[in-house]
């Protein structure tokens, strides 16, 4: 058994939070950059040209890539052989959350509830937490801040299994055509497959966290990737919706069993400033 | 590229109508933020017959929520928001006078009625690119409602602010003519 003091989740996560939303992640900032190579209509390629900038100034200024610094989503993947003291760890991640914000200068955009009274909580908490138990005694954070111009218009759809592969593939093109302009494209494209309507949509967002130069290990679904990218990218979107052949710089898939009567698909969209931290305690 | 236009505020309406969906510009002077809370309000003090706390004659409001300022800067990062959730507001705000809008995204068939018929422009800022943005804002001033946070009204004076026109004074719309010739699908 080894024990790790909840102060220790917090710490990281504060940084976390803060990396997450000045620092683009290479993967993501290469793609980009190829990106303004491969573009085939002018003003698009002058877009992508000043997104890179923008990325450029954000690292060397210290100042978030993009105002909305999102809600943040961390997963925590437990080593069951570890003992957590200190306090309660939910607590801890979101103690992480709030002065990750805080002095990151970061934008809160947190309400307390939905509905009836949209009150700012003021930090930017409670954090969309998913735990997993996993063999060992390591603990890995990963963080996404999730911009809402983008989670806006993501979508899930239960498919019937003779909907098959031409289902996922509609599916996945309505949802961009519907999002247009408005996630801030190119996009990166999260899907998830299968499982039940919940594991669907958390594959989708596991698969934003994946680095979009980095192909689903199966080569069904590697095939996959890029058959829905190069169909995406056809749709004419383009860099900011004013057209073009980039609407999306990544589409990453991931995929769960199933049930014999259905085929969930889950597509979680992203914008350029897909961000992501990941740490090892 | 094509040229980039010079915009200085306040937007005229002979301005405004000059104005082409595709042009490039840059906008400098005095302009607004407001976005959804600010809004809201704006539009319920309006139904109650109040006078709102700017005078939106000629002006521009750029649908903003900045992320805070640190020490010694005037604002943080600040994109532009998605315009399309101002949308039942913006003919209102329209008949204040309001000669252009800078935001990101589609906007409703009624807003666009609105715009031609009172010489409005919608101009798109660079969605994400808050960082940039950012440089070409020299003040940032809380004019009204600052319980609002990052929703609060402001007042911007910005310098060679980046836009493009995506809705112009007659209706065309440049997402649709800029998409149609790279659309294989």
């Amino acid at each position: 058994m080894r024990t790790i003091e909840v102060e220790k989740v917090t710490e990281a996560i504060a940084k976390m939070c803060v990396d997450a939303c000045y620092y683009l992640t290479p993967d993501v900032y290469d793609a980009l950059v190829a990106a303004k190579s491969t573009e085939e209509s002018p003003l698009g390629k002058e877009l992508l040209t000043r997104l890179v900038e923008n990325a450029d100034i954000a690292r060397e200024e210290q100042m978030p890539i993009c105002q909305d610094c999102g809600m943040a989503v961390v997963f925590l993947e437990i080593g069951q052989d570890v003992h957590f003291t200190g306090g309660n760890l939910e607590d801890a991640v979101n103690a992480g959350v709030a002065k990750g914000y805080t002095e990151g200068y970061l934008r809160k955009s947190v309400v307390s509830e939905p509905l009836f009274n949209r009150k700012n909580t003021g930090n930017n908490t409670p954090a969309v937490v998913h735990l997993s138990i996993v063999p060992g005694d390591k603990v890995k954070i990963k963080m996404t801040p999730k911009g809402f111009g983008s989670e806006n218009k993501s979508a899930l759809k239960m498919l019937v299994p003779a909907d098959g592969l031409e289902g996922v593939k509609k599916v996945v093109l309505d949802t961009v055509k519907t999002a247009g302009s408005n996630p801030c494209p190119p996009m990166v494209i999260g899907v998830g497959i299968g499982g039940t309507m919940e594991k669907a949509s958390l594959l989708a967002k596991k698969a934003l966290m994946r680095p979009v130069n980095k192909h689903n290990a199966n080569p069904d679904y590697a095939k996959l990737e890029e058959e829905l990218l190069t169909m995406v990218n056809k749709s004419g979107l383009g860099p900011q919706g004013l057209g073009g052949t980039t609407t999306a710089i990544g589409l990453n898939v991931e995929y769960y069993a199933t049930h014999i009567a259905g085929l969930p698909v889950a597509v979680n969209i992203s914008c350029h400033a897909t961000r992501h931290a990941e740490v090892e305690l | 590229m094509p040229e980039v236009k010079r915009i200085i505020t306040p937007l005229t309406e002979d301005v405004s109508r000059s104005l082409k969906a595709g042009d490039t510009v840059l906008i400098s002077g005095t302009i607004y933020s407001a976005r959804d809370a600010a809004h809201k309000v704006m539009t319920e003090a309006l139904d109650r017959g109040e006078t709102l706390p700017v005078d939106f004659t000629n002006q521009i409001v750029y649908y903003l929520g900045p992320s805070p300022a640190k020490p010694g800067r005037p604002i943080g990062s600040a994109g532009p928001t998605t315009a399309g959730r101002m949308d039942a507001y913006t003919p209102k705000m329209i008949e204040q006078g309001l000669k252009g809008m800078i935001g990101k995204g589609y906007r409703s068939d009624a807003v666009v009625d609105s715009m031609k018929k009172h010489g409005t422009v919608y101009f798109a800022a660079i969605g994400g690119a808050a960082a940039l943005i950012a440089k070409t804002i020299k003040t940032y001033e809380v004019l009204a409602y600052p319980e609002l946070g990052a929703e609060a009204l402001a007042k911007l004076t910005v310098e060679d602010f980046p836009a493009i026109v995506v809705i112009d004074c007659e209706g065309n719309n440049y997402y649709e003519e800029g998409q149609k010739p790279y659309r294989k699908i």
